[in-house]
């Protein structure tokens, strides 16, 4: 039943301190002790930012907010591992229990062109809410819906699509890809709009409109190596990538032709 | 210095809409003053927040052609805090053919808020429910589907119809993506500018009208204030004060509690939602609590062991000595009876010595019968993910152990006073979301908040909003309200000051700390069962701890950067004064209803006892200063479609 109380961990963290982002960032490095295999990750490193305000030293900033691993705010590279050794599974959902006394650990935040560092672990990501502005959307105003049930979809549909809508927009893939690609986030967009008829009226300029300006915020081509999806902690498959490219594909002879 | 005069209390007009209430929005909305589609641009609108209620908000505003100013604190509007529902949201379709209908929905939330709330409100949200499905699938919503493509239902607890859409367990996500979509859509249309990581921490009033905010940039620390013609909050619920909660680490009471400063009433903060399907607390490094989706319930069954003393495995423990308490209390409700009155029984089960797990602070919820019935797949379909993430927090398998749950905070259903068309008491400010206090009573039914975001943001704010700038500014809409108007210049300066005070004091306790204690005073005496002792010793230990905080916080970093430990430390700071209110309001309100349990009002089996004779109202709040008796101004409640009774899931 429950597991007997283990004795706790003694770790030794190095960690990614920038103060701005203009500033030149360097690891530092922290001992911690009896750290609990029940405490996520991210009570491990509000343990050490306990230690450090007692020491009157800045407490390391990091992203975080749900704590459940759906909102996609946290996310840190963890011995070079984007959100950490665990597949699908968030920085926040990340336990203890995965690591052994004596282990080092060390702590980065995202490394990408895109997504430059603000402070320690904290990158500005904001560059996924301009792709998503250039047609993640279906255009339809308040108001203006039709009764839901008018339009039935089939099961298949809905379930591929709700299986692309789930990414959470961590940037975990970004991180993960050699070429610091956005492939995998914008594919799960574009594959989960392409799957409803809601979204139909729309697919070609979608398609076109972000990856266009996935281009002009300085993300990497993708070359079909799959860290993306080792590293993405909402399941987003490849597959999405594959719909990506023959949506694109369908959108560029369409505007050749007219 | 001039005596000091103090505010006669006020009788409240929620100047609701009269006759028959299926037509009193219809009634409402042909009152309502309208500006012309080519006079919006001329007026701007701050909304506050990018949930599911200052989303769906501001991007209809936005359509609307509104210029609208949209704040939120996180690093963008798709992850505010709404995000994290998981169970679904309700609509009176009635597509399951089980006798749903405005009406039924609407009685089932008054009573299941156990009559505190304004009739005329929920009867508008159970009547917008359904615009909100279409307008969801409209914008590609994957809600989930039967095999012949058409909206799938789950019940909820305290109904007894199947009224829930839902996406997986991610309902909360998906409608916020829809919101967030929607508004990317009108930022690139150039009728809203963002400004996410920006934190609201002040309102801005001229002329006893809300004309503004100021506002943190989280990242470089400069205070600034904006201008507009209408403030429209969306800030989220409090639950935060008991510092563990289910709720997002960033939720706060700031921007609504700063507004309350300035003036705003506060409504029914006493009344909090204890949820009664959490994972238990595993030791002291815990910093949040994870919910697990109430519509488990609907497989699930709620037991604990008959004998005290048992040690035998929970799937060893033969039926016969198993106690399904919910069941055999309610029988006709059983695992569904609604979320005070599940909670408030598994807290009697532990207390009475019946709970399992570490320091029995739990009871078992067992899908073993429903996996029998069904088979594991079906049940891994349904609730999958949930499963995974209890496994992934416990180390244990609920698929083979059944899992442990606790209650927890959850939702506040207090908020900001407004009236039926959501406007505070200061004109220009208008509440929405969880962040008001309108429709959910004393006890708020699941799926419902999603709805009254929503409800709040697509469908009535819209309207009631164009009634304020035509009514009241319709005159001065050409002439812009600037920023160096003095009004705006004091607030950045208290702002800054308050700001420059915390990093000063340079104590030994950390803000953590601060806030971990407040969290225990009011977990232990404001939580899940009040008594009038306690209340007052929670009253006494709060307004110690403020004053110790404020003698001997520690807050590390300057104010001109990303600056963590000093935006937990503004947040802490109304927290501490915003508890002492908490507690006073469930002092005052002597009696027990829905979430609010008063020890001294109850059966003799430990069921709520109301006092409608004295109590049946809305008690909003006037601040007189911290640790000042706030003045207490009351709004009538009136029954005339649920007439008044003792509610009952037996
Ligand atoms: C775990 C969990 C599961 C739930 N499941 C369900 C469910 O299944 N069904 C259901 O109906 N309800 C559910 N609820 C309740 C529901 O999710 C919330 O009540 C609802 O989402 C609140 O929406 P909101 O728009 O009012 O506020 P929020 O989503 O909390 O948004 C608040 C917004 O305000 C911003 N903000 C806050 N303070 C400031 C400030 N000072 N300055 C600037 N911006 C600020 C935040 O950035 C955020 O954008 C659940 C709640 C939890 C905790
Ligand atoms: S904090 Fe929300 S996903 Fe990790």
């Amino acid at each position: 039943m429950i597991a007997p109380a283990k004795s706790g961990l003694n770790l030794t963290l190095k960690v990614w301190r920038q103060s701005n982002r203009e500033a030149s960032g360097e690891f530092k490095t922290y001992e911690l002790s009896n750290i609990s295999t029940d405490m996520s990750f991210l009570e491990m490193l509000d343990v050490l930012n306990q230690q450090l305000i007692s020491r009157g030293e800045e407490p390391v900033a990091f992203d975080h907010d749900c704590r459940e691993g759906i909102c996609g705010m946290c996310g840190v590279m963890i011995n070079g591992q984007p959100h950490g050794p665990d597949r699908n599974v968030t920085t926040c959902q990340l336990h203890m229990r995965r690591f052994r006394d004596g282990d080092t650990i060390v702590i980065e935040p995202w490394r990408a062109e895109a997504f430059p560092v603000l402070r320690d672990l904290v990158v500005d990501r904001t560059s996924f809410d301009r792709i998503i502005q250039q047609g993640g959307f279906v255009s339809v105003n308040t108001g203006s819906a039709p009764e839901a049930n008018s339009l039935p979809v089939p099961r298949v549909k809905q379930e591929r699509a709700m299986d692309a809508a789930a990414c959470i927009g961590c940037g975990a893939c970004v991180a993960a890809c050699k070429n610091a690609s956005a492939m995998l986030f914008v594919s799960a967009k574009v594959s989960h709009l392409s799957h409803l008829p809601q979204g139909g009226g729309e697919r070609a300029s979608r398609v076109l409109g972000m990856i266009g300006q996935m281009d002009r915020e300085g993300f990497g081509a993708c070359t079909n190596t799959g860290e993306c999806e080792a590293a993405c902690p909402a399941n987003i498959s490849l597959w999405n990538i594959a719909v990506l490219n023959r949506e694109y594909i369908r959108a560029s002879l369409a505007s050749n032709v007219q | 210095m001039s005596a000091v005069v103090e505010s006669p209390t006020k009788i409240l007009d929620g100047k609701c809409p009269t006759g028959d209430i299926a037509m009193r929005w219809e009634t409402r909305k042909r009152e309502l003053k309208l500006v012309a589609p080519n006079n919006r641009r001329k007026f701007t609108v701050i909304v506050v927040g990018t949930g599911l209620a200052g989303g769906s908000a501001a991007a209809s505003l936005g359509e609307l052609g509104y210029n609208v100013l949209s704040f939120c604190v996180q690093d963008s509007p798709r992850r505010a805090h709404s995000i994290a529902a998981q169970g679904g949201i309700n609509a009176a379709k009635n597509y399951q053919n089980d006798s749903d209908s405005h009406w039924r929905l609407f009685y089932d939330t008054v009573k299941g808020g156990d009559y505190r709330s304004r009739e005329s409100n929920v009867y508008r949200l159970a009547q917008l429910s359904t615009s909100i499905i279409d307008q969801c699938v409209a914008q590609g919503v994957p809600f989930a589907r039967e095999y012949g493509g058409t909206l799938a239902n789950r019940s909820f607890g305290g109904a007894q119809v199947s009224r829930t859409f839902y996406c997986k367990g991610q309902t909360g996500q998906q409608l916020l993506l829809g919101a967030y979509q929607a508004l990317m859509r009108q930022v690139t249309a150039g009728r809203v500018k963002m400004f996410a990581r920006y934190e609201m921490l002040d309102l801005v009033m001229v002329d006893g009208v809300a004309r503004g905010i100021v506002t943190r940039n989280l990242v470089t620390g400069k205070i600034e204030s904006f201008a507009a013609d209408a403030v429209v909050l969306c800030t989220g619920g409090y639950g935060n004060v008991y510092y563990l909660s289910t709720n997002a680490k960033n939720c706060n009471v700031t921007a609504a509690w700063r507004c309350h400063k300035r003036g705003a009433l506060f409504a029914n903060p006493c009344y909090t939602q204890i949820h009664p399907t959490c994972i238990p607390v595993s030791g002291d490094h815990q910093s949040k609590l994870t919910l697990m989706s109430e519509s488990l319930r609907n497989d699930g069954r709620v037991w604990v062991p008959r004998n005290k003393d048992e040690t035998r495995p929970p799937g060893q423990i033969p039926e016969a000595d198993r106690k399904y308490y919910l069941e055999e209390k309610y029988p006709s409700y059983g695992n569904l009876a609604p979320r005070d009155v599940s909670s408030r029984a598994a807290k009697e089960q532990c207390d009475a010595g019946f709970g399992v797990g570490p320091g029995g602070q739990s009871v078992y919820l067992d899908f073993a019968a429903a996996i029998a019935r069904d088979g594991e797949s079906t049940i891994r379909a349904k609730y999958g993910n949930l499963f995974e993430m209890y496994e992934r927090i416990t180390d244990e398998d609920p698929y083979k152990v059944p899992m442990r749950i606790y209650p927890a905070v959850h939702y506040t259903m207090g908020g900001l006073w407004v009236d039926y068309n959501l406007q505070s008491n200061i004109p220009g400010l208008f509440v929405l979301g969880e962040a008001n206090f309108s429709d959910h009573g004393a006890n708020r039914l699941g799926a419902s908040a999603l709805m009254q975001g929503l409800a709040d943001g697509y469908f009535v704010i819209p309207y009631t909003i164009a009634d304020h700038f035509a009514r009241n500014l319709a005159k001065k809409k050409d002439e812009k309200l600037s920023t160096d108007h003095p009004a705006f210049k004091e607030a950045v300066i208290e702002s800054r000051n308050q700001t420059e005070k915390l990093l000063s004091i340079n104590g030994k306790r950390s803000v953590e700390q601060f806030h971990r204690a407040l969290g225990k005073i009011m977990w232990d005496k404001v939580g899940m069962a009040r008594n009038a002792a306690g209340l007052q010793t929670a009253i006494e230990q709060i307004r110690q701890l403020r004053q110790e905080f404020w003698e001997d916080v520690r807050v590390m970093g300057s104010p001109d950067s990303l600056n963590q430990n000093l935006e937990h430390a503004g947040r802490v700071a109304d927290f501490l004064e915003f508890g002492e209110l908490l507690a006073w309001d469930a002092l005052q309100r002597d009696e027990s209803c829905g979430g609010h349990f008063r020890e001294e009002h109850q059966t003799p089996d430990g069921e709520c006892v109301r006092n409608d004779q004295d109590f049946c109202h809305v008690s909003a709040w006037e601040f007189q200063g911290a640790g000042q008796t706030p003045v207490l101004h009351k709004e009538p409640l009136e029954f005339i479609e649920c007439p008044l009774t003792t509610r009952s899931y037996k």
